[in-house]
């Protein structure tokens, strides 16, 4: 798949402080990735790079086979983009807010109803329409503000921490529509956020971003990897959950036996295997040869969450 | 043209404000009482000395005791209604995190502050003609005079002027709204400005020409005379002193000098009578150039600052 946004080292220096450093990132058609750094990392200035909103120091980047630097506006035709924080006219109503996006985007009247309207059935505001932003909730803004990126039909949308200050009910639906973007529109989303948490459920691939240095960047199950190979030299990166009943000895005994398995402990009701290879179908053999009921199997992943703090201690 | 759409935006919200409302009740109130004043003054004087020339320019210019004219309240209010269209032009985006969304739109930058910018100059404009409208035809039932040809090129003019200098006022406060984050604080700077330009530079400027050219009753001519140049021209860095100047001359042809000060010597072999359009307009082009001159360079020094600033600042 052809690259959609590429960098080559893109830096961006605010006086002594860079925000930004010799930045190499690559962004695929269809792909959702996730920027994810702790606050002030630098991932909103490389938004803003990419949009053509404020001039890189150094490095250049691609956008849709464009630069953004000298075609901001053709870039922003098919690039939206989703602030930190978004905000309306509080004294207007959605609809009004939502007719001036189509209008500076020089979409015809009757066409931008057409899109207005499918765009608000999109996030669920169908019904607020009229309704002024000033009364919305901060859920409803955010939601508003997905279905003003989505009125200019974009190939690629930016969204800078998208689910800032919700609740969990709000962070639950503004991600779910995240994902339909690329299932029903097939766009490409880049998103900045410092939830981890929130990232590892809906991205492809993360960059882990921290003090304008892109530290890290790849699937999950790569970056855990990576971070296995690189940790204190202990093997056994593998680890299995086995729940069985009966817990016995003579159980344990036939784990340790298993070629390929580097050690067996107990925690509290379960075992946990350690082995370099994934041994699940042995393992399930082994409980059966010894005669208990496996009740529970589970391979262990690095969570995101220790490849998070793990990069964070290290910078 | 991304211009468009930010004008016709920014239009709508500016005349559906309720600051609009409230301004324009005001100017209206002080420019209908102004003007009923001035008709009232202008029939006693009309009873006494009938087939006098230019009467219907009188409305304008006219005051009796209380009430200051029509042209001065339009000096005066004029920069409330710049300053009210422009103190939270930009500052208020961003606060409101509208900024972002709307430059990260296919228009370009410049397009936000010039639609910015025209639409809070057709408000005041609408606003203004409104007002000029009301006035005449107030005056014109109450005196009975239609105005002339030549009275009508000089409302025009002092119209287009009044549009300039609230557009600097428009200007300067648009500038403090790019300065400063809080739209209190711009709001307040600006009128700060608006009260030392209308009412303190006068005053300061007597007192400086005071202090270079002391004078008393008895002070030769010469000092009198380089008292008052000074005096006037510390007086006309304030561009609510070039448009008083200004519209002096514009709205009354009998109006010969800008000067305070005529000597006897000066006033001896005056003829009286009027000055033609052309004549009044030479009299005080640089009056008008510097207030052109001034609305200028505000707007200038705000569009420039809003495209050097950093989004990330903004």
């Amino acid at each position: 798949m052809p690259a959609l946004v590429q960098t080559e080292h893109l830096t961006k220096r605010y006086g002594e402080r860079t925000a930004v450093d010799d930045l190499n990132l690559t962004l695929n058609e269809g792909e959702i990735f996730g920027l994810l750094g702790p606050n002030g990392a630098g991932k909103t200035t490389t938004i803003l790079m990419l949009l053509g909103l404020t001039e890189p120091s150094a490095g250049k980047a691609t956008v849709d086979g464009l630069d953004p630097t000298r075609d901001a506006i053709k870039v922003k035709r098919v690039v939206s983009y989703l602030p930190e924080n978004v905000g309306f006219y509080e004294d207007m109503s959605a609809l009004g807010n939502l007719r001036y996006t189509a209008d500076l985007n020089r979409i015809r009247p009757k066409e931008a109803e057409s899109l207005i309207q499918e765009a608000l059935e999109a996030v669920g505001l169908e019904d607020r329409a009229q309704d002024k932003v000033g009364t919305f909730s901060r859920g409803m803004r955010q939601r508003l503000g997905i279905a003003d990126v989505l009125i200019k039909r974009p190939k690629l949308v930016f969204l800078d921490e998208p689910t800032l200050a919700l609740d969990p009910d709000g962070v639950n639906q503004v991600l779910e529509l995240i994902l339909s973007l690329r299932r029903e529109r097939g766009m490409t989303i880049l998103l900045s956020s410092h939830l981890l948490e929130q990232v590892q459920r809906i991205c492809d691939r993360i960059g882990i971003f921290v003090k304008g240095k892109m530290v890290a960047q790849g699937g999950i199950e790569e970056l855990g990897v990576a971070l296995s190979s690189s940790g204190n030299g202990s093997t056994g990166s593998r680890v299995v959950e086995v729940g069985a009943e009966p817990l016995s000895e003579d159980l344990i005994k036939k784990l340790r036996a298993i070629k390929g398995v580097k050690s067996v402990e107990r925690a509290q009701k379960m075992i946990l295997v350690r082995s370099d290879a994934d041994l699940r179908p042995q393992l399930v053999q082994a409980v059966s040869d010894a005669g208990a009921s496996l009740l529970h199997l589970r391979l262990q992943t690095v969570g995101l969450e220790q490849i998070y703090f793990r990069y964070f201690r290290e910078n | 043209m991304g211009i468009v759409p930010v004008f016709r935006k920014e239009l709508a919200s500016h005349l559906g404000s309720r600051r609009f409302a409230i301004l324009f009740a005001l100017i209206v109130l002080a420019g209908v009482s102004a003007t009923y004043v001035a008709a009232q003054s202008v029939q006693a004087d009309l009873k006494d000395h009938p087939n006098q020339a230019f009467v219907f320019l009188r409305l304008f210019t006219a005051s009796s005791g209380n009430l200051p004219p029509f042209a001065a309240f339009i000096g005066f209010l004029g920069p409330l209604l710049g300053i009210a269209f422009g103190f939270d032009s930009i500052n208020s985006e961003q606060a409101r995190g509208t900024l972002g969304r709307l430059l990260s739109q296919p228009i370009y930058r410049d397009d936000v502050i010039n639609g910015k910018f025209l639409a809070g100059m057709a408000t005041t404009s609408i606003a203004l003609l409104s007002i000029f409208l009301i006035v005449g035809g107030l005056g014109l039932r109450m005196i009975g005079v239609p105005p002339t040809g030549d009275e009508l090129i000089r409302l025009l003019f002092f119209f287009i002027l009044s549009v300039i200098y609230i557009g600097f006022w428009l200007a300067l406060a648009t500038l403090f709204s790019l300065l400063t984050r809080q739209a209190a604080t711009s709001a307040l700077g600006a009128l700060a400005i608006w009260l030392f330009m209308a009412i303190f530079a006068s005053i300061i400027a007597g007192l400086v020409a005071g202090a270079f050219y002391p004078t008393n009753d008895n002070s030769p001519v010469q000092q009198v005379l380089d008292h008052q140049t000074l005096q006037e021209n510390i007086a006309r860095v304030s561009p609510s002193t070039l448009f008083g100047e200004a519209t002096s001359a514009i709205l009354d042809p009998e109006l010969r000098t800008t000067s305070g000060l005529v000597l006897l010597s000066q006033a001896i072999g005056m003829v009286p009578g009027t000055l033609s359009l052309d004549q009044s307009l030479l009299l005080v082009w640089a009056d008008v150039a510097g207030v052109i001159a001034l609305t200028a360079v505000c707007f200038g020094a705000a569009y420039a600052t809003f495209l050097r600033q950093e989004v990330r600042t903004l």
